[in-house]
């Protein structure tokens, strides 16, 4: 059975354009499971999602349960990674984390990777004076220190996790869109596209289905990699009291409150660090991976 | 000698036009900068305008009469239209006035002046860290691709990638200040040492060094080991990263088989040859990562109670001193541009065929 879906994955000669698309998915994984460092990062970031999901059977007590006997108590049998100032448990308030963090990630990237493809393609397909006033309006954002940017956006929207969402999302599409028009102003030239325009598509038509999917491979490597910038991003506008605020366990925020703590009780603010560095180095090899798959450029 | 053969094809192609080819491109690069301040004090002009905060009740506070609220209404300009608003804000910002600040009720751009250097100090020094270690380690990198030296300086470098700034900050002060206490802890100076040396550049090591004082000096440099380690560390990871790219690019490069051939010692077919011509594109890189630093700062410096520009935004943030984040945001974005083109600038130095 395996077999012969392992035959008709790979056949030279795909009967239908489904199969050649399986097909290809197939070949990419393949050469992507002999990675074993993204392999690494795909678990890590495989095991952030299943968290997410199932915080509440995961996590041994709720995120803001206080324990007030077993305050600021060092990790132990009953609590794995240690208590903070309320005697809350560590572990769960970071398994509960896990659900912002991924939230954001998920929110920026939604909001961005279409903004920047359309802008990009857009940009590259016309050309001319679209191409002018997109690609200035870029270049304006790309010139930003994003960071500063992100913070003064959420100093006057008011700090709070949605902000902290639209404030990284401000400052995170312009690489897209600069990706996006390179990749448009090649493929724009190929036959195909010549074929198409002949067969009397519209431009609209031509970027959305024609040059747009040509875009979206090396889109996803960039997001990838970028979903860890994002992470830390949104952990540092925490940590500054400007991202989520403090009963939330996010775990910048949860670090800001640790910090008072820091020579006595460590944990309180090392612990969510370890949780966040771990995350984005997930999506850091995965990232790496991903681009070694399916990046044609490279090499 | 140095240069390849395709360089050399590729300067034949553009020396066309040389000179008006200079012109176009100057013209085009001063046009570019002049839009992307004008877009930068645009966005800062509209932050400041959406901010459900009354410029004109932190000005005079809650509990003045109407007629001096309508007095400072109408001398901040609040009642003309939006354009005109922005045109005075404008003219304004070119002259260096942000207002005043309501935090430190100096005027903010006085306040820049001040902090800036502790920043710029903290940031150099990082920088040159990165430079430093940076640039060999991609070169090893590059040279024994895929074995451990390559694998090492990779993991190094996504370890930096991975890792949140201000977290490892913590730590560092954790292991190295509170338990070993090889470093000094926050702060630029110690108590003791505060007052000691007048600030005529406003950066410690240089005046205390100007001014004889090398116990200050020692002091300042205990205070600074750790974020400018901190700093460094990031800049390390992502300039030895380019570094290695650029240099693998270059090592398969036939003007590389050529030195060999003629019989050149390794050494100087890496570290002159092929080295010389990755700097072209490292120039920018370095800029690049020196404008980062000088941003990423913020965090580094709420860490380590760094009285610099970082910390004087976040600060102001807090209080809702709108005045002096936005001055700061404009001053940080100024210099961001500024390295941009500076960049630009060494690039078309460094690189022969730029220079037509």
């Amino acid at each position: 059975m395996s077999g012969s879906l392992r035959t008709w994955l790979l056949d030279e000669a795909p009967h239908s354009r489904g199969q050649a698309r399986a097909g290809a998915f197939y070949r990419q994984w393949l050469a992507f499971r002999q990675n074993g460092l993204a392999m690494l990062g795909l678990s890590i970031v495989l095991g952030l999602v299943l968290v997410a999901i199932f915080a509440p059977l995961l996590a041994p007590y709720g995120p803001s349960a206080q324990d007030l006997d077993f305050r600021l108590q060092p990790p132990s049998q009953r609590h794995w990674l240690g208590t903070d100032e309320l005697g809350r448990d560590i572990l769960s308030r970071i398994i509960y984390g896990a659900r912002i963090t991924l939230g954001i990630v998920l929110l920026v990237v939604a909001t961005v990777a279409p903004v920047g493809l359309a802008v990009g393609t857009l940009a590259g397909y016309f050309g001319g004076w679209v191409d002018a006033v997109l690609m200035r309006i870029t270049d304006v954002f790309l010139a930003f220190p994003r960071l500063i940017l992100a913070l003064a956006f959420v100093a006057a929207l008011k700090p709070g996790i949605e902000n902290a969402v639209l404030a990284i999302a401000l400052t995170t599409w312009p690489p897209y869109a600069r990706l996006a028009r390179a990749e448009t102003l090649v493929v724009r030239k190929a036959d195909y596209i010549a074929a198409v325009q002949a067969q009397g598509a519209s431009g609209l038509r031509i970027v959305l289905r024609h040059v747009a999917p040509m875009c979206v491979s090396s889109t996803i490597v960039r997001m990838t990699l970028d979903m860890a910038g994002i992470i830390l991003t949104a952990a540092g506008l925490g940590f500054l009291g400007l991202g989520a605020q403090p009963p939330s366990p996010e775990w910048g925020a949860m670090i800001s409150s640790g910090r008072r703590f820091l020579l006595d009780q460590w944990w309180v603010a090392a612990m969510p660090g370890i949780a966040i560095f771990v995350v984005s180095l997930g999506f850091n090899l995965l990232g790496d991976g991903l681009r070694d798959v399916l990046d044609p450029k490279r090499e | 000698m140095t240069t390849a053969t395709e360089p050399a094809k590729k300067r034949w192609t553009l020396a066309g036009s040389a000179s008006a080819g200079l012109a176009r491109d100057v013209a085009a690069t001063a046009a570019m900068v002049a839009a992307t301040l004008l877009g930068l004090l645009l966005v800062t002009f509209f932050i400041g305008r959406v901010v459900p905060i009354d410029p004109v009740l932190a000005a005079v506070g809650d509990r003045a009469p109407a007629e001096v609220y309508e007095r400072v209404r109408l001398e901040l300009g609040l009642d003309l239209p939006l354009w005109q608003q922005f045109w005075i804000y404008l003219k304004k910002a070119a002259a260096g006035d942000f207002g005043r600040s309501v935090l430190t009720a100096n005027s903010v751009i006085d306040d820049i002046v001040r902090v800036f250097p502790a920043t710029i100090e903290l940031a150099t020094l990082g920088t040159l860290i990165g430079v430093v270690l940076g640039i060999p380690m991609g070169v090893a990198a590059a040279v024994y691709r895929d074995r451990w030296p390559d694998q090492f300086v990779r993991v190094f470098g996504l370890v930096g990638y991975s890792v949140p700034v201000f977290w490892l900050g913590l730590m560092g002060l954790l292991v190295f200040y509170a338990k070993l206490g090889l470093v000094a802890g926050p702060g630029r100076l110690s108590t003791g040492f505060e007052d000691i040396v007048d600030p005529v550049t406003g950066i410690v090591l240089f005046d205390a060094a100007m001014a004889g004082e090398w116990e200050v000096f020692q002091d300042g440099l205990r205070h600074l080991a750790l974020p400018a380690c901190l700093l460094g560390y990031f800049s390390l990871a992502y300039i030895s990263r380019m570094t290695r790219s650029f240099m693998l690019e270059q090592l398969r490069q036939e003007y590389v088989i050529a030195a060999r051939v003629k019989g050149l010692s390794e050494f100087r077919v890496v570290w002159r040859h092929a080295l010389g011509n990755a700097m072209v594109p490292l120039v920018t890189v370095i800029a690049l990562s020196y404008a980062n630093l000088l941003e990423g700062s913020v965090l580094t410096e709420t860490v380590f109670a760094w009285p610099g520009l970082g910390q004087y935004i976040t600060q102001s943030l807090l209080a809702a001193d709108m005045n002096a984040v936005l001055g700061g945001t404009v001053v940080v974005g100024t210099v961001f541009v500024g390295l941009n083109l500076v960049s630009d600038i060494l690039y078309r130095i460094v690189d022969p065929r730029a220079r037509r």
